[in-house]
């Protein structure tokens, strides 16, 4: 271009370096597989039933219900978000379902429909919420409809349970593909359809970008409040999507289902890398995330440990992942 | 030797490695009690890691650092304040809800009684007043500190420093956000202070001050310490070629274009206090500069423009057709693109690769029913690179780690992919160093030789003469003068600058309007 530019770049235009951050991504990302593949080694000395198809196979339908939930809870964290709601939204949802299924004796799909379809909406609202009341945080927002979605769930039936299920609505959660469960097979066509969206579609992109920067996405032509909505309503899907499997595994359907499913889709999200700050983090992750968690509670389960115990190691996960983070961030800021 | 007992910092071979980029090699540096001394040099040279070094930000490998006779192997943050250095830095450290008078307390108080938490507001209040006036400085100690305008919240930066007993004030780029008025209020104030036996490091990429201002000055280039000069026995032609090692024959490389049609028509633009009654056009093949002090509503304009911010009224003609431009989305696919002067905050996504910021705008085009095609992308990015010749580990490393100017070329890499012929530079070289400026004026070149038009808003007068064909002048978000390129000089943008209209400007009405401006 001139002789001024030469001087500064050099005789390569591109001089390729060793790609650090990228690495040091992976390098965390291999750590968390480590760690859980660290911890199936010890629960299998620890416990001589971990290791059986058995056992292996009720830890994927068990996850598989938080898998769903962390894939809502991903994207808002990605787009520097959070969504409290989610456990509430699964039991709203699934309510509306029993009732318009069982009490109102409506066909079992378009049940399953009203499921999915007031999750959605639910999310939909979180989204509007953020984007059109400018509410300051969806941690505020997502709080509300939790505690809101919670109170209508309980109100539906006066607080009561409903069952017995037509086989169409249970099949999610409570069929298998040989030893398969159904819900395993879902959660894998979710996570592969997810990891497709976010890395090979123009609307994933926004949704990292948004995540990354939202004042530089909307002024390169992002229309950043859809994006979000977006999220939101993906969000609200996903864990209605998670009910419906829930509601199928134990063929029922009652207002307090999903207490606390947002803790442990954080938990998940965090560990597999995720930042609060937005914008960084891979679904791909997010899914050992789950299973470190599954794998926890199952061992703890079958070493007879009490839950609160579990309570308690789960915190201390979220605590040991988030340090991990700081002190990641910390060696990449100083490598600069 | 004699000179040795007049120096208040001596660096000697100081080493500072990060893993794959050394980026001190072995510095010397010698800073005499009392002077004003500039440290200079393009982006990368290793400025921010040497005052890192100096605040204790960092410690270095190797080296030594000698500061008012006390040798150290190295410093903390804390060592560091003790030893009186004080560094203000680009962005500001202060709370803007307190008081002028408890930021420049802040930290160290005065008690009323020792030992005791009561405290002595009245004895602090005087003490500032008083260092308020003895520096000059037309600023109420009682102010709420958010309220001042930048210019003057750095200056009670520096009296904090003052307060602070500081033998060294380090100050990072400070007039970077600063008007000129401003800037020439700030070396006033350094002036002040060095009268007071305060040694200043000035770090600054912009000559003209540093020859003004600084009494000796240290060239950096590549990580190290090039040379040390007297600034009364160099030029800054000679600064330059230091920095760059190489003289940069023509500071703006202005190519004049052929002049096409009308391409953007902008009428009666108006903002509710902010924007009044902006009128402009600008033509295929022209450079059209904004001119003005910080805050005289240039980047409001372009703001307003683009859908960045809402207009209350305006019409906007690209190409000689009516485009309502509601958001931004609206004005890139009328062919507007609009490069933000701040680029960390509106321009990138600092963690994503150069690859994904430089498509993001229009990414639709390198999809396919949604679906992205990564090779292409791959291969646009890597082409662009080259063209631009970027310098950057590679595609696929994010923005964030690349220097200022190699950031801005992924802003232009970005906005040129968008297939705009309206280009709107805000500040265009803000913060990037001498090299890459002349980069990013030739590319300007190019876009008007290809028939694009452009509109740069700069705040360095050099700049906008340097490179403008035509020159409209803000003041307090009216169009106050416009002036050929031909016809500038800084006398006659600084009248206007300052809200007096120039004879000539187009419209009566508005003449007549400034008239009473001017008069109120």
């Amino acid at each position: 271009m001139s002789e001024g530019t030469q001087a500064i770049n050099g005789a390569d235009p591109l001089p390729f370096v060793k790609k650090k951050s990228a690495l040091s991504g992976r390098l965390y990302s291999l750590g968390v597989l480590i760690s859980l593949l660290l911890l199936c080694c010890v629960m299998a000395v620890l416990s001589s039933r971990f290791l059986t198809v058995d056992n292996l196979m009720n830890v994927a339908s068990q996850a598989a219900v938080s898998a769903i939930v962390s894939i809502g809870m991903f994207l808002a964290i990605l787009t520097a978000g959070i969504d409290l709601s989610v456990g509430s939204i699964l039991a709203l949802s699934t309510m509306c379902m029993g009732v318009v299924c069982v009490n109102w004796g409506w066909n079992p799909y378009l049940s399953i429909a009203v499921c999915l379809g007031m999750g959605a909406l639910l999310g939909l609202v979180n989204g509007l919420m953020l984007t059109k009341l400018h509410l300051p945080h969806p941690f505020i927002s997502t709080l509300g409809m939790q505690k809101m979605a919670r109170g209508i769930a309980l109100v539906i039936t006066a607080a009561a349970p409903i069952s017995m299920f037509p086989k169409q609505v249970q099949f999610l959660g409570n069929n298998s593909v040989g030893r398969v469960p159904v819900s395993f097979i879902l959660v894998a066509v979710l996570y592969i359809l997810m990891f497709l969206f976010l890395n090979r579609t123009t609307v994933g992109r926004y949704i990292y970008s948004v995540g990354g920067n939202k004042e530089a996405s909307r002024l390169s032509g992002i229309k950043v409040d859809n994006i979000l909505n977006l999220v939101y309503t993906i969000s609200g899907f996903t864990a209605a999507l998670a009910g419906l499997v829930l509601a199928g595994r134990v063929n029922a359907v009652y207002p307090l289902a999903g207490i606390d499913y947002e803790t442990d889709a954080i938990a998940a999200v965090i560990i597999g890398g995720a930042s609060f700050f937005g914008g960084v983090g891979t679904i791909g992750n997010t899914i050992i995330g789950v299973l470190l968690i599954a794998v926890l509670r199952n061992g703890l389960n079958l070493l007879n440990v009490d839950s609160a115990y579990q309570t308690f190691a789960i915190g201390a996960v979220i605590i040991v992942a988030v340090y991990v983070d700081v002190i990641r961030q910390k060696v990449l800021k100083s490598g600069k | 030797m004699s000179n040795d007992e007049n120096l208040l910092l001596k660096l000697d071979g100081v080493t500072k490695r990060f893993p794959g980029v050394l980026a001190l090699n072995a510095v010397s540096l010698e800073v005499r009690a009392g002077e004003v001394h500039g440290i200079t040099g393009e982006n990368g040279a290793g400025k921010s890691t040497l005052i890192k070094i100096l605040t204790g930000a960092h410690s270095c490998d190797t080296g030594q650092i000698v500061f008012a006779g006390q040798q150290l192997k190295s410093l903390t943050p804390r060592k560091s304040m003790q030893l009186g250095i004080a560094c203000i830095y680009q962005e500001l450290n202060l709370i803007p809800h307190l008081s002028v008078v408890e930021n420049i307390f802040l930290g160290r108080e005065v008690r009323a009684i020792k030992g005791l938490c009561v405290l002595d507001r009245k004895g602090m209040l005087e003490q500032a007043t008083k260092l308020l006036d003895n520096l000059g400085l037309h600023i109420s100690a009682t102010a709420r500190t958010g309220s001042l305008g930048i210019g003057h919240q750095q200056m009670v930066e520096i009296c904090r420093a003052v307060i602070a007993n500081a033998k060294l004030i380090i100050m990072d780029e400070p007039t970077s956000s600063l008007s000129e008025k401003e800037a020439e209020d700030l070396f006033r104030i350094i002036h002040r202070v060095k009268a007071q036996g305060v040694t200043v490091l000035f770090i600054s990429h912009r000559l003209a001050e540093v020859k003004q201002n600084c009494d000796r000055v240290t060239v950096m280039r590549d990580g190290q310490t090039v040379a040390q000069v007297d600034m009364a026995e160099t030029s800054v032609d000679q600064l330059i070629k230091l920095m760059v090692g190489r003289d940069i024959k023509n500071k703006y490389p202005k190519e004049a274009a052929a002049q096409g049609d009308e391409v953007l028509s902008v009428s009666g633009l108006n903002r509710k206090g902010v924007l009044r009654d902006i009128n402009f056009t600008l033509r295929a093949g022209e450079v059209l500069g904004f001119a003005g002090l910080v805050g005289s509503g240039r980047t409001e304009t372009m703001r307003a423009i683009t859908g960045a911010d809402r207009k209350d009224s305006g019409q906007i003609q690209v190409f000689g057709k009516d485009v309502a431009i509601r958001t931004p989305r609206d004005s890139i696919d009328a062919g507007i693109a609009f490069l933000t002067e701040d680029r960390k905050e509106q321009g990138l996504v600092l963690i994503q690769s150069v690859a994904f910021n430089s498509t993001i705008v229009k990414l639709e085009q390198h999809a396919r029913f949604g679906i992205l095609k990564l090779k292409e992308i791959t291969r646009v990015a890597e082409r662009l690179a080259r063209e631009l010749q970027l310098r950057t580990p590679g595609i696929e490393s994010p923005v964030g780690k690349l220097s200022g100017g190699n950031q801005q070329k992924v802003v232009i890499a970005k906005w040129l992919l968008s297939k705009a012929r309206i280009f709107i530079f805000d500040e265009p070289t803000r913060g990037i160093d001498v090299g890459a400026k002349v980069e990013v004026y030739k590319l300007i070149n190019a876009l008007v030789a290809g028939g694009a038009g452009v509109i740069i808003v700069c705040s360095e007068m050099d700049e906008v003469m340097g490179m403008a064909d035509r020159i409209l002048v803000m003041h307090e978000g009216q169009i106050t003068g416009e002036l050929s390129g031909a016809d500038a000089t800084q006398e006659k943008i600084m009248y206007a600058a300052s809200g007096m209209f120039l004879d000539g400007t187009p419209g009566a009405g508005q003449a007549a309007q400034g008239g009473e401006l001017a008069q109120v």
